[in-house]
């Protein structure tokens, strides 16, 4: 046996020979945690929490619909259940729904750990237990190390229930660009749960995991929870390791929580987040997170983009829970006005599009069968790299590799990705005065709810669109909150508050107040018969 | 028509950090394949680069060294292509904004000195080892099947580009030395081109002398050591000129120098144009060399070799300096000149004797060496040969040596000369023809005859009477 074997994720199984001569060492240097990363005072140590053994403990019946992280924890604290048995709750709400769901791509059996559990998105690499990205490229590799968030949730005894399903290589909106088949929507099965990050956000809708970590390159983890009717935060730029983090887009892509409360994913949040020496791009929280408390707005600047009121993209029903949910904070103390996002608005989507694809094109050519996944043989070493790709790739990703190509090639370069470098210092620049007058920008988290399957699988362009409101921040580097704020037509809809670099906990109060005021009720209405006593 | 050779060097050198360029993996040679690897330099996904400073202060280094000016901010790009030995399908490299640009080297070279522009030195990491089995070329195409060793994947990489300012196979044979002796000295690289720890290949052209016209160029690689490069060159000038003159138009190509026929075959001409869609590298920040380590760098640069040249010509002629300085000997050189050896026998001995004995030169007392020299024609050759190559032991003292006399008595010596030069009458004839060098073959003959103890300086006089005679 390997001996990455014995501490990986899925225990016994010996399962990691994907070509590594050496074993990775976690506790080198470069695994241990950095010194001095702030964690939210208190819950480190409630999560290590180890039951003593031998403990009588009576069995508790879990509704792992409602269950929050927060009060699983204190389950597990004051002794009244396992973390085996907590583990087993969620498997079994898995073996009741997610044979309509398909929020998993494969489930671990065992827990790994004496906390609560966790499930992490396909792209997140995890030592001992196959990673794929929905692709099927990468089936059957099995990473023979954690990513950075992976170890650190593990670190604090977070148990592993499964990987969650993705669009290939996160890219598509509705997650039906996975190669292993959608992920239907709880609140609606007949419709998307939103994408890439859709299986973490369908399984904590549907009460399948606790909490989960999305990734997030262009509204992934954001968009997702909205359509799902979850909290999900993509953290600033540089806050959270993409260590081990299967890459599209490195200068967008950023691991955040997906929560059923804003404390979970704050709590989730402060877990993952710090700088990493693995990752040359992170550094340190300037301030330690906190878990918010209050129910106030007073003194919180909230600024709303004019440039919103005349987006036709935005469905009635998503600008009438939007409205209500910005009155509701006026309600509460803060003060609202207008804010200026011209450019963000008309060159986002197009700007997004030329850097996400080009860096994606370099990010993408290390599948080339030499070392590991998929490979298909062929005569030269070329034939074998071009069928391999042919065979591997789903349609989106060389679409993607194809307009990256293009964008980077010479005598194209200036005019395309470098004039897209351009326009992100512009939206950059735009963000950045806006959020000196505000605390925060509102605007929904995505145009619409969650719409059929197959309604723009055929239509890039349509399926791009979804992710207008989300992706300027994206291209900032901001961080953004999505908040269910209310239902139209019976689907959930996701307020996005977008804050200023490394200002998630001035996020973290925004939406606990206004998730307090709003009262949503997180478990989709079909799924409410089923809740236990 | 008299042709001007156009040449522009490009040298990639291994830097000896002890771990990679972006992983901690060890550098080095000789261990068991793919041992040296991690998920890093394997390309796994989500494995990301974390930069090795030493790195980046030795290429500051040797920027600074070469006369560069240091950018305060550079930075890492992409470099795509597919090719097995490259694991992420694209080389960290740097492009527009190298770490170090704008250099110069002065090449001291028949009598004058030569500046040879350092267009850039930048940082990237090396390939992995590829080896293609079957076929016959060794090269991918036709290859049954290739082996990849990734333990070289990643280690630090400098690549110098010269500006196309060498004049001809001598002169970059010359620059070349003075490079990796300027290396050496800093400690950043062994520079071995056998190791394949330096690498150069050569960008050759020829124009009509006195014009300043660039005519196509064609590129040398492949060339193992610094007498193939230069023969290398050679070659090419020569092709290129005969091109030329023949009224065709030379074609751009790729050449493999195959040092055991010292001829140049054409690489089999790619299909596609090369766009290695260069961008800057998102997993890494930009490099911001302080201004403060940048002068506490410079104040650490040795004296460079040239100015050493320079010095050491006062007393002695070009040649014999150049090879003092590329081997690291001058040091020793004026030492023992210092301790009251005369200048040119002491780099004779030093150059010849000294190093064909294999004596690390820092392990050597200046004053006993200078004692040596001084008494080398008085005491036996055996002998002084003898305490020469045991120069460099702990506690050497030269007086057993010195206490020995060779024979200089003419009359003991003169038959034994009369006696070799008895035996070899062709070799006499030879001689008396014009060729001169073989005064040394016969003084070696007659020092094996008296089992070294003869006084050279007075065997040399005699032999050269008899023959002159």
């Amino acid at each position: 046996m390997p001996p990455w074997g014995a501490c990986g994720w899925a225990r016994g199984e010996a399962r990691g020979e994907a070509g590594a001569s050496r074993p990775y060492e976690p506790s080198g240097p470069y695994g241990a945690r950095a010194p001095g990363r702030r964690v939210a005072r208190g819950w480190s140590c409630a999560l290590r929490a180890a039951p003593a053994p031998g403990d009588e403990r009576v069995t508790v019946d879990v509704d792992t619909l409602r269950l929050t992280a927060e009060e699983a924890i204190g389950l597990l604290e004051r002794k009244e259940i396992s973390a085996a048995e907590l583990h087993g709750a969620y498997l079994d709400a898995i073996g009741e729904r997610d044979g309509e769901l398909h929020c998993y791509l494969r489930t671990v059996e065992e827990p790994s750990g004496h906390g609560i559990p966790i499930a992490l998105k396909d792209v997140i690499s995890t030592k001992g237990v196959e990673t794929t990205a929905g692709s099927r490229l990468l089936a059957g590799y099995v990473p023979v190390f954690d990513a950075t968030v992976a170890a650190r949730c593990k670190a604090v005894g977070l148990t592993l229930l499964g990987k969650t399903n993705t669009d290939e290589f996160a890219m598509g909106s509705s997650t039906e660009n996975s190669a292993y088949g959608p992920t239907r929507n709880p609140w609606d099965p007949e419709r998307v749960p939103g994408g890439s990050g859709g299986g973490s956000a369908a399984a904590v809708s549907a009460g399948l995991a606790p909490w989960a970590l999305g990734s997030d390159t262009g509204g992934s983890i954001k968009q997702p929870s909205a359509l799902c009717g979850n909290v999900g935060l993509r953290p600033t730029y540089g806050t959270v390791s993409r260590y081990g983090i299967v890459a599209f887009a490195s200068s967008l892509d950023q691991i955040g929580p997906v929560a059923r409360t804003v404390r979970d994913c704050a709590l989730l949040y402060s877990i993952v987040a710090g700088r990493d020496p693995r990752d040359a791009t992170t550094v340190e929280l300037p301030e330690p997170v906190r878990l918010p408390e209050t129910d106030r707005l007073d003194g919180l600047r909230i600024g709303v983009p004019r440039q919103l009121e005349t987006l036709p993209a935005i469905e009635p029903g998503v600008r009438a829970a939007f409205e209500r949910a910005v009155d509701l904070a006026r309600d509460l103390g803060a003060e609202v006005g207008a804010c200026e996002l011209p450019l963000s608005f008309e060159y986002g989507l197009p700007c997004y599009y030329l850097v996400a694809p080009a860096e994606a094109s370099s990010n993408l050519a290390r599948y080339d069968g030499v070392r590991y996944g998929l490979r298909v043989d062929g005569e030269t070493y070329r034939e074998m790299v071009e069928r391999t790709r042919d065979a591997g790739f789903g349609d989106e990703p060389k679409r993607r590799i194809m307009l990256g190509t293009y964008a980077l090639s010479a005598g194209y370069y200036e005019a395309y990705y470098g004039q897209a470098q351009k326009v992100r210092t512009l939206l950059i620049r735009e963000h950045r005065d806006a959020l000196e007058r505000f605390d925060a920008i509102a605007t929904p988290t995505s145009p619409t709810v969650a719409f059929p399957l197959g309604d723009r699988a055929a239509d890039p362009l349509a399926m791009y669109a979804c992710d207008l409101l989300t992706i300027p921040s994206c291209l900032a580097g901001l961080p953004g909150l999505s908040v269910p704020c209310g239902l139209s037509e019976g689907l959930p809809v996701g307020l996005q508050l977008i804050g200023r670099q490394f200002g998630e906990n001035t996020l973290f109060r925004a939406g606990h107040a206004l998730e307090q005021a709003l009262a949503f009720d997180p478990v989709p209405a079909r799924l409410r018969a089923q809740e236990r006593a | 028509m008299s042709w001007e050779p156009v040449i522009g060097l490009e040298i990639h050198v291994q830097l000896k950090t002890r771990t990679k360029m972006f992983c901690r993996c060890p550098v080095g040679f000789g261990a068991a394949e793919n041992t040296q690897t991690c998920p890093v330099c394997l390309g796994f996904p989500g494995a990301l680069p974390v930069p090795n400073g030493q790195a980046i202060e030795w290429t500051v280094k040797l920027g600074l060294a070469l006369g560069c000016e240091i950018a305060p901010r550079a930075v890492f790009a992409r470099k795509n292509y597919f090719y097995p030995d490259l694991p992420k399908g694209y080389q960290i490299s740097q492009y527009d904004l190298p770490l170090c640009t704008n250099g110069r080297m002065i090449v001291p070279i028949g009598g004058d000195d030569h500046v040879v522009g350092i267009i850039r030195a930048h940082l990237e990491e090396d390939a992995a080892k590829t080896l293609h089995v079957g076929g016959s070329t060794g090269r991918i195409g036709g290859a049954a099947h290739s082996l990849v060793d990734f333990n070289r994947g990643g280690t630090p990489l400098v690549e110098i580009v010269t500006a196309p300012d060498v004049r001809s196979a001598e002169e970059a044979k010359r620059f070349l030395q003075l490079l990796r002796q300027t290396i050496v000295e800093l400690g950043v690289s062994d520079a071995e081109m056998e190791k394949g720890t330096l690498r150069v290949d050569a960008n050759v052209s020829v124009r009509p002398t006195g014009t300043e016209e660039l005519r196509t160029r064609c590129e040398l690689k492949n060339m193992n050591s610094f007498n193939y490069v230069a023969r290398g060159i050679e070659a090419e000038v020569a092709r290129q000129i005969a091109v030329w003159e023949s009224g065709a138009e030379l074609q751009q190509e790729t050449f493999d120098f195959d040092a055991a026929t010292g001829t140049l075959t054409p690489r089999r001409t790619k299909e596609e144009a090369d766009d290695y869609r260069y961008f800057p590298e998102p997993d890494l920040v930009p490099v911001e060399p302080s201004a403060e380590l940048v002068e506490r760098l410079r104040s650490e640069l040795p004296e460079s070799p040239a100015s050493r040249i320079h010095r050491v010509q006062a007393e002695l002629d070009l040649d014999r300096a150049v090879v003092l300085v590329t081997g690291g000997l001058d040091r020793l050189w004026e030492a023992t000149v210092a301790a009251g050896a005369e200048p040119i026998p002491a780099a004779n001995v030093i150059a010849n004797t000294l190093v064909g004995a294999g004596v690390d030169p820092a392990s050597v007392s200046p004053a006993e060496l200078a004692r040596l020299v001084q008494a080398r024609d008085r005491i036996p050759r055996q002998s002084f040969d003898e305490a020469i190559a045991r120069l460099g032991e702990p506690g050497f003292s030269a007086d057993p040596y010195l206490a020995q006399e060779a024979v200089s008595d003419v009359d003991a010596l003169e038959p034994v000369v009369e006696q070799v030069l008895a035996e070899y009458p062709s070799q006499v004839a030879a001689y008396r023809s014009g060729k001169e060098g073989l005064l040394g073959f016969f003084i070696g003959q007659v020092m094996k005859r008296t089992g070294g103890r003869a006084n050279a300086r007075v065997v040399n006089e005699i032999v050269f009477r008899k023959l002159g005679g």
